[in-house]
């Protein structure tokens, strides 16, 4: 069974009297533990797929089952609910609360899911220490390097056991070396089973996935496997 | 459990963005400091004026009778003159009652007026001076601190005896036991028998120990031709007030010789109406400070609404990622509320220490304390005002999109 399936999708927004047709009936399959790679310059679409495969937002048309239940005609409140169980987010600009530390930015995920505080702190601590920063657990975010608030972000993300990592160009804020860093994290979390979606634009970023999506004038230009560890080795 | 959790984190969210912003919120909440110090002082003021009145009412005696030509309280000119009209209470009526009363425990006839009162080269201008019985020991309420009251034989009978208020006896006494001395009322010799314990003040208008006693046999033959009697009357007890109440009406009007239908010319006063007409002015207070308070308090919550609509603005993006991570709407909605009540508040608690000072200027002039009662009324009303005009920017931080929200710089 795929964890994810969208028959169909499309999402058409309205711009003034113009429809905007960002995605057309597409149809993907994701299976667990894939590591795919969605490509597509500005304006592609790729964004609204990744939104509409986070949750975020609903199609217009078509169905999208995630994980055996249909989603597309959620309200709010059931897709934040699906959010927070299905979902870890890791964004370009890392989007952690600026007042709070980082464990506490890892914990939120936990509280919207009801976890008591001492478990949470537990839960926390483990996903933070997985991205190697068990000693930076009371920092702020501005008392951090980028690399490590993407690394807090990622901790933020896996730490409810989420059943997708979705990447929104995750090194894209990131200078090479640091970027290089976050993909190889994200190259082990898939050695151990995370199913991982990233969305960029840059091809050297893709090359790290095993699958590269090509998403052009909201539709699919291509899907294709990639043996990523010849390149990257 | 969830609530609950939800709870501390939008508390902890609050508390922390309130601190990021002090002299915002501080500034924002300047209107509910003012609408709690109002509220806070009115309600003080007029439960000092309360236990302030009530313990000048009390004198009056809740149980008594106060059976006389003309209302305390006339609302009209007009009335006024008619009951002017009336012919006295005279002292065949006073006997009459006096006989045929069954209900009541005791009565007694008193007539007032004001004259100097002498003690050897010391004298107080204008004593109140009461003409009445031995029985107004029992209807007047007070007691005897020195030496004794009227006995009934005197009440009626031609001895020269008086009895002094507290504030009388100090005045012409210095250091000098008044009983057994020998006092002039209105320029008549009076030996003084008894003085009686201090009553205080009557609403803060004369003192009830500024007074002097004496038989009203005397009084009528010396100071007044023609006296217009006010009788007392004290009922068994508060349960048979208005028996006591109608029995009395019956005989008057018996005595005075009024035909049925005819309307009562006299009129039977209690301290009820004293406390009845105070409600009614306390009442007006209330209401001009309610006035005040809510028009305050409506500013103060504009302010709050507008700087909450500052807030949910700025932190568009945070509201994106908590909705993102997961937050439902009741999630986002009780973290806004939650700053809009903390950010009142704290208007509420500084509006109290505001007040607290303000109170004690208030005990100068009426015995005002700040009640448990008050204090959390205040809190209350601050708390309200809070949620309330948090909802709105609240509410539409709850209802974000979170595409938006997170597309937000």
């Amino acid at each position: 069974m795929s964890l994810i399936r969208l028959s169909r999708v499309s999402r058409r927004y309205q711009m003034g009297t113009e429809t905007i047709h960002a995605l057309r009936e597409v149809s993907i399959e994701v299976g667990r533990a894939e590591y795919v790679a969605i490509m597509g310059p500005s304006g592609s679409g790729k964004s609204t797929l990744m939104n509409l495969i986070g949750c975020l937002d609903t199609p217009s048309s078509g169905t999208y089952e995630l994980n055996g239940t249909n989603v597309s005609d959620m309200d709010d409140n059931a897709l934040a609910e699906v959010r927070n169980k299905e979902i870890g987010f890791v964004f370009q600009t890392f989007n952690l609360l600026p007042r709070a530390n980082a464990l506490h930015n890892v914990e939120l995920p936990l509280v919207y899911a009801g976890i008591p505080s001492e478990e949470r702190r537990q839960l926390a601590l483990e996903a933070l220490s997985n991205v190697g920063l068990a000693d930076r657990v009371n920092h702020k975010p501005t008392e951090m390097s980028g690399g490590q608030r993407q690394r807090v972000a990622v901790a933020r993300a896996l730490v409810n056991r989420p059943s997708i990592l979705l990447a929104d160009e995750p090194t894209g804020n990131l200078d090479s070396k640091t970027g290089a860093e976050i993909m190889s994290l994200f190259e082990a979390l898939a050695d151990q089973g995370h199913t991982i979606i990233v969305v960029t634009h840059e091809e050297e970023i893709a090359r790290h996935a095993r699958r590269i999506l090509r998403i052009r004038d909201g539709l699919i230009a291509s899907d294709e496997r990639v043996d990523s560890h010849a390149l990257v080795d | 459990m969830h609530w609950w959790i939800e709870l501390r984190e939008g508390l902890r969210i609050a508390w922390d963005a309130t601190r990021a912003n002090k002299m915002r919120a501080g500034l924002t909440t300047l209107g509910i400091v003012i609408g709690i110090v109002t509220v806070t002082l009115m309600g003080t003021a007029i439960q000092g004026l309360k236990r302030g009145f009530n313990q000048s009412i009390s004198a009056l005696g809740s149980d008594v009778l106060y059976l006389e030509r003309r209302d305390w309280f006339i609302n009209s000119h007009e009335e006024w003159i008619r009951q002017n009209r009336r012919r006295e209470i005279t002292w065949d009526q006073v006997r009459g009652l006096q006989r045929q009363i069954t209900s009541a425990r005791a009565i007694a006839p008193t007539v007032n007026t004001a004259r100097p009162v002498k003690y050897k080269n010391r004298s107080s201008s204008s004593v109140m001076v009461i003409g009445t019985t031995d029985q107004a020991l029992y209807t007047g309420g007070t007691t005897v601190a020195r030496g004794r009251f009227l006995t009934a034989g005197e009440a009626e009978g031609g001895r020269p005896v008086c009895v002094l208020g507290a504030q009388t006896a100090t005045n012409l006494f210095r250091g000098e036991s008044p009983v057994g001395a020998r006092v002039h009322v209105g320029g008549y010799p009076f030996e003084v028998v008894g003085v009686l314990e201090p009553q205080g003040e009557f609403l803060g208008a004369f003192s009830l120990d500024n007074q002097v006693i004496v038989p009203i046999g005397q009084f009528t033959s010396l100071f007044t031709q023609r006296p217009d009697y006010s009788i007392q009357i004290k009922a068994r007890d508060m349960d048979s007030l208005e028996d006591t109440r109608e029995e009395a009406r019956g005989i008057m009007r018996k005595l005075r010789r009024l035909a049925p239908g005819q309307d009562d010319d006299f009129a039977i006063n209690q301290q009820d109406q004293f406390i009845k007409t105070f409600d009614k002015i306390t009442g007006t207070i209330a209401t001009v400070g309610m006035f005040i308070t809510g028009l305050s308090l409506f500013v103060g919550g504009i302010g709050i609404m507008n700087i909450m609509f500052v807030s949910v603005a700025e932190r568009t993006k945070e509201i994106g990622v908590r909705k993102a991570i997961g937050a439902k709407r009741r999630a986002i909605l009780v973290q806004f509320l939650l700053e809009a009540a903390m950010i009142c508040l704290l208007g509420g608690l500084l509006g109290l220490a505001i007040a607290a000072p303000g109170t004690l200027l208030l005990r100068k002039v009426m015995p005002a304390t700040i009640s448990l009662s008050i204090v959390g009324l205040a809190l209350l009303v601050a708390l309200l005002t809070g949620v309330l005009a948090g909802f709105l920017p609240a509410w539409r931080a709850a209802r974000m999109n979170p595409v938006d929200a997170l597309r937000n710089e």
